[in-house]
């Protein structure tokens, strides 16, 4: 599989360093941002293919951050992550443009399949865009 | 609690008194007072009209007896002026003017005589052997001769003959003589006179004369107290023509009524008198009617207002234990509503630090996987210990979502749903439980139910628990499970029986609250019930349970029918 850039935005640091951790040693390329805004930053100064966000965030919340993110970098793929089965919040996600929704605490194995499922779509995507791009040339 | 029981008992009580008391006060006041005073006009008027009548009476026989007298007085005068006192000396003459005096009224006069001015009776006509008899002692004659009148009606006396009797005596002067005629008026008949004046059974009358001596016999027991009497005979010295009605009460209490008036100049007075509880009968009896419709009338308000005022305190109770059972349920809506949004808080903020939690365990997990830790010999602890950390926060995160599910307010879609289909799902997924814990599950299905509007899920969730609870409680000895379902009005009702242990009422108003649990340590979150409570209150129905240690516990589920 091609490896993929993914970036992590939790404002609980502990948990972000852990999960970073924990999925560096599965030799994923992974980043951490502390919040919405930071995690905007991060977009624009490197190549990110997937960013799994925290619903429930100071500062800028997730759906906030969702909405930047589609409107500035529509290809990037993104997981919510909610602490509860918040239906109306993921509903709301969902209708944004996230690709999936994912709850604390969550087991790595699942986490590490809807990454790669994430950027599945996203090669899709982009392989579908090229080909449009190529025959409109 | 045993103190505000107290009070609201009292409370009641006083509410009762009051009511009744003014009810009463309010009914009854005016009908005693319209009683008494109309009672009080009547009596007034029916004495007027008692004492108008006998007035009359005694009038009318006054008169009478005082004709009599006058007329009786005339023969003798007609007697003494017509004829000589030679001839009237004469007895053969004298025997004839009896005669005719007798043949014409009749044995009014008893006898004649002739007196002479010295009182000795030169000639005498009638019964008794009286011719030489001497009255010069006698009161009468003293009276007779006495100058002021010309002749002279003496009382009752027995005189000479020793029978009562009294004399109409006549003076005559012819010359230088004076003599008297003098007759005797037989005392029988002008008793009876008197004796004629009778009414009732208590009514009569005699005669007196000044001195209170009787006139005439008097047929009743006349008071023996004479004091009524005497009072009449002051009147003497006033009007004379008056009729006086006095009532006076005798000795032995019974009052009686004396009518009372002078005959002969004041000389003698007619009484007339009757027991008052007979010249007042009429009154008498239209008092004890009014007494009995009065004493008829107060029992029939006290009943009637006995009856309303329990009635209305009856119903005053029940308002206010309704209100208060509605007070109950609000707050018990309330609390769990508050309870659920705690939950929902608490829920969310455990899940973060567990998620760390297993986050971390997945780190050491990751890290015991490096080749130089596959030697240690507490490999397997280890991993034995991480995979405990991992099923643990499965579970912290299971009931956090439970929690979650009854607080959050959206589920599902509400779609038409027959209950009876969706139970038989349900009892089929748990014959297999069943069967392992050796109980039964009957249905009792009521056919064309009609389908209700709610979320399928939920509903089942609803039921699931239910089922599941009975089996948990039946777990060790079996039993049966009954499930029926009819409608009720509007409402579809399902009934979940078990023959279980049942639940101690001390606990029974428990079970819907969150947390709450009789499982041991481990095996139950204290959830289900809530959820199901939460999620029966959203579709606007009722959850109901009814245990009895020993028997069973029943639960009722109703839920209403889709308005259209």
């Amino acid at each position: 599989m091609d490896s993929f850039s993914t970036l992590f935005v939790d404002d609980e640091e502990e948990f972000l360093a852990t999960v970073l951790k924990r999925l560096k040693k599965r030799n994923l390329e992974v980043m951490g941002a502390n919040s919405g805004e930071e995690a905007l930053n991060v977009l624009k100064s490197r190549h990110v293919d997937i960013v799994v966000l925290d619903v429930r965030m100071p500062g800028m919340d997730g759906i906030q951050t969702l909405r930047e993110i589609k409107k500035e970098f529509p290809l990037v793929e993104v997981l919510m992550l909610t602490g509860h089965a918040n239906m109306e919040v993921a509903v709301e996600g969902m209708e944004l443009g996230a690709f999936d929704y994912l709850m604390k605490p969550v087991e790595i194995d699942e986490l590490l399949y809807k990454l790669q499922d994430a950027y599945k779509k996203k090669s899709l995507q982009e392989e579908k865009i090229k080909k449009i791009k190529t025959i409109t040339k | 609690m045993d103190n505000s029981i107290v009070e609201e008992i009292d409370h009641r009580a006083a509410l009762k008194k009051n009511v009744l008391l003014w009810s009463v006060c309010i009914a009854i006041t005016p009908m005693i007072l319209v009683s008494c005073i109309i009672l009080y006009q009547f009596r007034i008027s029916y004495h007027q009209r008692v004492n108008a009548h006998l007035e009359e009476l005694v009038a009318k026989h006054r008169q009478d007896i005082d004709t009599f007298l006058k007329e009786r007085l005339g023969n003798i005068q007609v007697l003494a002026g017509n004829f000589s006192f030679e001839n009237m000396s004469n007895e053969r003459f004298l025997q004839e003017r009896l005669n005719i005096l007798q043949q014409n009224y009749g044995p009014v006069f008893v006898d004649l005589g002739v007196i002479n001015f010295e009182g000795f009776q030169v000639a005498y006509a009638g019964p008794y052997k009286l011719k030489h008899a001497s009255y010069s002692d006698a009161d009468w004659f003293k009276k007779a001769m006495a100058n002021n009148s010309e002749y002279y009606k003496s009382d009752v006396f027995l005189g000479l003959r020793g029978v009562p009797h009294f004399i109409i005596a006549v003076r005559r002067t012819s010359g230088d003589k004076t003599w008297i005629v003098r007759a005797t008026i037989d005392f029988v008949y002008f008793n009876s006179l008197v004796e004629k004046i009778r009414i009732g059974e208590t009514g009569f009358a005699f005669i007196l004369n000044n001195e209170g001596k009787f006139q005439t016999h008097a047929v009743h027991d006349v008071a023996p107290d004479k004091s009524p009497y005497r009072d009449f005979l002051k009147y003497n010295n006033a009007e004379k023509k008056e009729i006086h009605i006095v009532e006076h009460a005798d000795a032995s209490g019974s009052t009686s009524l004396y009518v009372a008036s002078f005959l002969k100049h004041g000389d003698w007075m007619l009484v007339y008198q009757q027991k008052s509880s007979e010249a007042f009968a009429d009154y008498r009896r239209a008092v004890s009617i009014a007494i009995v419709i009065v004493i008829l009338g107060c029992v029939l308000i006290l009943s009637t207002a006995i009856i309303l005022t329990n009635k209305l305190v009856r119903l005053l109770t029940k308002i206010d234990r309704e209100k208060e059972m509605m007070n109950e349920q609000i707050v018990e809506t309330g609390k769990l509503a508050s309870i659920g949004e705690l939950a929902a808080g608490i829920a969310h903020e455990i899940n973060n630090p567990v998620a760390i939690m297993v986050g971390e365990a997945g780190w050491i997990e990751d890290l015991l996987e490096e080749e130089e830790f596959q030697a240690s010999e507490n490999m397997n602890e280890f991993k034995r210990a991480l995979k405990q950390i991992h099923i643990q926060g499965k579970r912290c995160k299971e009931i956090t979502h439970k929690l979650l599910s009854f607080a959050r307010k959206t589920g599902s879609r509400p779609q038409d749903i027959n209950v009876n289909e969706l139970i038989e799902e349900l009892v089929d997924l748990s014959a297999q439980r069943a069967k392992f814990s050796n109980v039964t599950i009957v249905t009792d299905f009521k056919e064309d139910m009609p389908s209700i509007c709610v979320s399928q899920s939920e509903l089942q969730q609803v039921f699931l628990n239910l089922i599941n609870n009975a089996l948990d409680a039946m777990e060790k000895d079996g039993g049966d499970i009954r499930i029926s379902t009819r409608t009720d009005g509007n409402r579809v009702v399902v009934v979940v029986a078990d023959t279980g242990p049942g639940i101690p009422s001390a606990v029974l108003n428990r079970i819907f609250d969150p947390f709450f649990t009789t499982k041991p340590v481990g095996k139950g979150t204290g959830l289900g019930l809530s959820i199901c409570y939460g999620i029966i209150k959203k579709m606007r129905g009722e959850i109901e349970v009814q245990s009895t240690v020993g028997v069973g516990t029943t639960f009722l589920v109703k839920i209403p029918l889709p308005e259209d």
